[in-house]
């Protein structure tokens, strides 16, 4: 069971609110990731659900049983930090056996579950070793061992590969994923990066200066994002937001098309500009184009590789079935 | 320093204060052992001769020998233990966000500003004087009897006033290893089920232990060779005789400068022992 509830949670420090009112429900199994830049309180709301600061005012519930006055220990959840936060001084065995010593459980069961995690997790080759002569990919295995040892009711994760070069992000990325799908526990994961958020999440919440703007599944967020700060900050490489002539012709404040949704045409396109910066990917193209007169810069991928240069001129069209519209306040128009 | 031109050139560089250095100490490493097999009575005939191990021999035997390495270790061991305990404490306070906390901060290391014999004399006359002292009034305010601290409990009065002094350096050490502690650790230890006290032994005492080696060895070393606490103080009576205290009553009270250099020469070695001593621990800790 890892049910988490947020009823009228709010968070301040000092005078300055960084967390409103805010509701939020995180059903058994559910893997959710909470999505925003930095600084929109997703690691407080994180904090505040392991028990690390108190909430202000609200209530947090956890498999029904009110947790809002619980210390972090007694809520059952286990956290991996950013930075691993593994004890430098033990060995990545007693890094591992270090909470289930603290609850006192007898070492056979404490060995049993530790080989068991090292199993699940690949880390039988450095078990005696110490996490100051491990590889950053190693470290964070260690830090999900700890938490995984303790049979949490969810896993809560502070941006956890934010220390990991690209390629072993990917990779661990993949493993959180599966060890997901074998456990079936609850995982709480906060990232700033939204690649990360639409490949692992169940359910992705959007946050932006402590505000829930969305709450759905990748794809929900993708084809109907409720505002314009979700349309922008969920896809890559960014929505096109168009305001201005161009969107009042579809009764809307801003327009938006995905740069998929743009096709390059060979002549007679709705719009046309000059080609800036191309990044060529293999698969796909990617332009920036210039003096469109629709937006200052757009953005539109080509499928393969498109021989346009820097300066060249290219014609579009946008499929006016994708498109995307906004009122004044920023406010999908259904 | 690449090249051979510039190595060579380096050690040119450095030459005179190697050589300086070097002097500084080795001359009068010399003359001491010189001195020590050698009797040597400045005011009853000047330099007698060569006598061999004779200081040596009576250095040891003379009963106030080991009474006298007692006192040191005790001084020096009694002053680590309240240094290092109460340092901790104090860098713990010190470690927590407050008002004033610079000028706080100034406040605590100010006792490692003040000359050992100031502060020596500070304590002997305005807290410990057992008529006009602080403590006294504190002591008859409470209708007790005042105590005559630098004579019935001088151990005590000293290695109270060493500590005082060594205080502020063993919180300043132990203070910058509070604040290199990775909070996260400490959290994490929360979230498993570490109460206060544990994370305290678990987490917080291992990452301070490479500190804590050094404020011991570091202290250590100069705790050996304290001398103006003593003289100022006690001037080495009712058992405050150190080693170094009883070298320079040897030297200078009997004007035996042969014996006293022999007693230097043991202080160099017991000094010797107790650094390669804690040097092994130290690499010991300092390799993780």
């Amino acid at each position: 069971m890892g049910q988490i509830e947020l009823k009228q949670v709010t968070k301040s420090f000092g005078d300055v609110q960084v967390i409103p009112p805010l509701d939020l429900t995180i059903h058994d199994g559910e893997f959710t990731v909470f999505v925003g830049p930095s600084g929109c309180g997703k690691s407080t709301l994180l904090r505040l659900i392991a028990g690390l600061e108190d909430i202000t005012s609200g209530h947090i519930e956890i498999d029904g049983i009110d947790a809002t006055d619980l210390v972090p220990a007694k809520r059952g959840l286990a956290m991996v930090f950013q930075s691993y936060a593994l004890y430098p001084h033990m060995s990545v065995r007693n890094n591992i056996a270090f909470p289930l010593k603290m609850a006192k459980m007898d070492n056979a069961e404490i060995d049993k579950r530790v080989n068991a995690a090292a199993d699940v997790l690949n880390l039988a080759d450095y078990i005696d070793r110490r996490p100051g002569q491990l590889s950053g990919g190693q470290r964070q295995r260690v830090a999900i061992g700890r938490a995984i040892v303790r049979e949490p009711s969810a896993f809560l994760f502070d941006e956890p590969l934010s220390n990991l070069d690209a390629a072993l992000r990917v990779g661990m990325r993949m493993e959180i994923s599966e060890l997901h799908a074998k456990l079936g526990t609850t995982m709480v994961y906060v990232t700033h990066d939204q690649v990360e958020a639409m490949t692992m999440a169940d359910k992705i919440v959007v946050l932006q200066a402590g505000v829930i703007e969305q709450v759905g599944s990748p794809l929900e967020l993708y084809r109907a994002p409720r505002n314009t700060f979700v349309a922008g900050f969920i896809g890559s490489p960014k929505m096109n937001l168009l305001t201005g002539d161009e969107a009042a012709k579809h009764d809307a404040h801003t327009i938006g098309f995905r740069p998929e949704h743009i096709d390059v045409v060979e002549s007679g396109g709705q719009w046309q500009g000059t080609v800036g910066v191309a990044e060529h990917l293999g698969s796909d193209t990617f332009f920036h184009i210039h003096n469109t007169g629709v937006a200052k810069i757009l953005t539109v991928r080509a499928i393969g590789d498109v021989s346009l240069k820097h300066g060249d001129t290219i014609h579009l069209t946008p499929r006016a079935s994708e498109m995307h519209r906004f009122d004044a306040e920023g406010l999908r128009i259904v | 320093m690449a090249t051979k031109a510039s190595r060579s050139a380096a050690r040119l560089m450095m030459a005179p204060a190697v050589i300086l250095l070097l002097g500084w100490m080795l001359v009068p490493l010399i003359m001491t052992l010189w001195f020590s097999f050698r009797t040597y009575l400045p005011l009853r005939g000047g330099d007698k001769g060569w006598t061999g191990f004779d200081n040596y021999v009576r250095f040891v035997t003379s009963s106030s020998f080991w009474p006298a390495v007692q006192t040191t270790l005790i001084i020096v061991v009694g002053v680590l233990i309240i240094t290092v305990v109460l340092g901790i404490l104090l860098a713990m306070l010190l470690d927590q966000p407050m008002w004033g906390q610079g000028i706080v901060r100034i406040l605590v290391i100010a006792p490692f500003f003040v000359m050992p014999t100031v502060s020596a004399l500070v304590w002997k006359n305005m807290f410990m004087d057992p008529v006009n002292g602080l403590f006294a009034h504190l002591w008859r305010l409470f209708g007790a009897e005042p105590v005559s601290w630098l004579s019935d409990a001088a151990m005590p009065s000293l290695i109270m006033i060493v500590s005082w002094q060594w205080l502020p350096f063993a919180t300043l050490i132990l203070l910058t290893a509070f604040q290199s502690l990775d909070s996260e650790q400490l959290e994490a230890a929360e979230m498993d089920g570490a109460p206060f006290a544990k994370r305290f032994f678990y987490i917080v005492l291992p990452h301070l232990s490479r500190a804590i080696t050094i404020v011991i060895l570091i202290q250590t070393i100069f705790l050996l060779a304290i001398f103006a606490e003593i003289f100022v103080t006690t001037g080495g009576a009712f058992g405050t005789r150190t080693l170094s205290y009883l070298i320079f009553q040897r030297v200078l009270e009997s004007q035996n400068i042969g014996l006293g250099s022999a007693g230097g020469v043991y202080a160099i070695i017991l000094a010797n022992i107790v650094a390669i001593f804690l040097m092994r621990i130290v690499g010991k800790n300092l390799d993780h």
